[in-house]
């Protein structure tokens, strides 16, 4: 919801900016910027194994660390959803018995639904394990872009981490809950352990802020918006519409955000 | 035939570990010749793709059959392929009971 208001405020006035959803698990900016988009795979390779020149000596199955091949006396079995696409048992098969192909696991789209507006939108296929690649691909075609907002899934998992990766500043969104609050604490040490700068964003405020202020001011993390628990703002969000455009009073408050991020990657981890 | 059973312990007294993959140890005793071999699993606090691994090990040791808790699918496709046949215990169990309660089956 962030990162969708502060990529349409940035759009709204004229300044190009690229949105990336990269919850490619369940991605779900494209629901507030509807219209049509060019779509294309997103594949990685994983070993074939060429039955005439295979030995079965079992060198590639030493090799792999995963257990996605297995060596049996006659043939060789491989598991695809464990393979992490290392290329290693290519290298380690004395026979060269092994290439690659490439194996889809998701999709990328990128739409222009304003002027100024490219939404990239990474999506993991259902059943596929690795959600990585997908968004390194889905950063990949952003690269390009002067200003790029990146929406991330929930929590401190390799997802997060894989968004987070070279980014000059990080928004934390948090409620004013227990739940909130610790899972503010554990993602705020995930991004300064990773050296980026850290500003928070307090969403569905019930106005009993407290601790979740004074953890961030013991940490020195500045708050940098706090969006109130209202039932308006809900009503417009379910209907797939944007604070910001149905209440465009808010853009004065998202733009101040996208200028106090900026401050927070001048002033540095 | 040899066969392994997943183990808490080095021993045929240990109990038995109703975890494949991931058991701390690899007990293969033969019905015949009544040998008992104990293997530390170097993949039990290992993180995924242990099934497959595991199933490897019992490959290389020309088991024929395993006495364990659950196989996971991917461990159970490579025990079908190599023709190790599964039969599963409860985990009150020692290693010698379950071997011998097997042999008797047979």
């Amino acid at each position: 919801m962030v990162a969708a208001n502060l990529a349409f405020t940035r759009a709204w006035t004229n300044e190009p900016v690229t949105l990336v959803d990269c919850d490619v698990e369940e991605p779900n900016l494209h629901l507030f910027f509807p219209g049509s988009a060019v779509t294309r795979d997103v594949t990685v390779p994983v070993p074939v194994i060429d039955a005439s020149r295979c030995q079965h000596c079992g060198a590639c199955g030493k090799f792999c660390q995963y257990g996605a091949l297995t060596v049996l006396p006659t043939r060789v079995l491989f598991f695809s959803e464990l393979c992490h696409s290392c290329g290693g048992c290519m290298l380690a098969c004395p026979n060269g018995a092994i290439s690659e192909n490439p194996k889809r696991i998701g999709t990328l789209s990128s739409a222009s639904p304003l002027p100024c507006l490219t939404l990239i939108t990474g999506t993991l296929d259902t059943g596929d394990p690795h959600a990585v690649p997908v968004i390194r691909e889905a950063k990949k075609m952003a690269d390009r872009s002067p200003t790029v907002i990146l929406d991330t899934a929930p929590g401190t998992s390799c997802t997060v981490i894989e968004a987070l990766d070279g980014c000059d500043a990080c928004i934390l969104v948090t409620e004013s809950t227990p739940f909130g609050l610790h899972d503010l604490k554990l993602a705020a040490d995930v991004a300064t352990q990773m050296g980026i700068p850290v500003g928070v964003v307090i969403n569905r405020s019930d106005g009993n802020d407290d601790e979740t202020r004074r953890f961030c001011a013991e940490r020195g993390l500045p708050v940098l918006l706090t969006i109130p628990f209202d039932r308006e703002i809900a009503a417009i969000q379910s209907r797939g519409d944007l604070l910001c455009r149905a209440r465009p009073e808010w853009q004065k408050e998202f733009g101040d955000l996208f200028e106090r991020c900026r401050a927070l990657v001048r002033e540095g981890p | 035939m040899k066969v392994c059973i997943t183990s808490q312990g080095a021993t045929p007294d240990a109990f038995i570990d109703e975890r494949f993959g991931r058991a701390p140890y690899f007990i293969f005793m033969d019905t015949t010749t009544n040998t008992c071999d104990a293997y530390a699993n170097p993949y039990a606090g290992s993180g995924g793709g242990v099934g497959p691994k595991a199933a490897q090990i019992l490959i290389e040791h020309e088991a024929k059959a395993v006495i364990t808790g659950q196989v996971g699918g991917n461990a159970q496709e490579v025990l079908a392929a190599a023709g190790i046949s599964i039969h599963t215990v409860p985990k009150n169990k020692t290693v010698r009971k379950a071997f011998e309660e097997f042999r008797e089956s047979l």
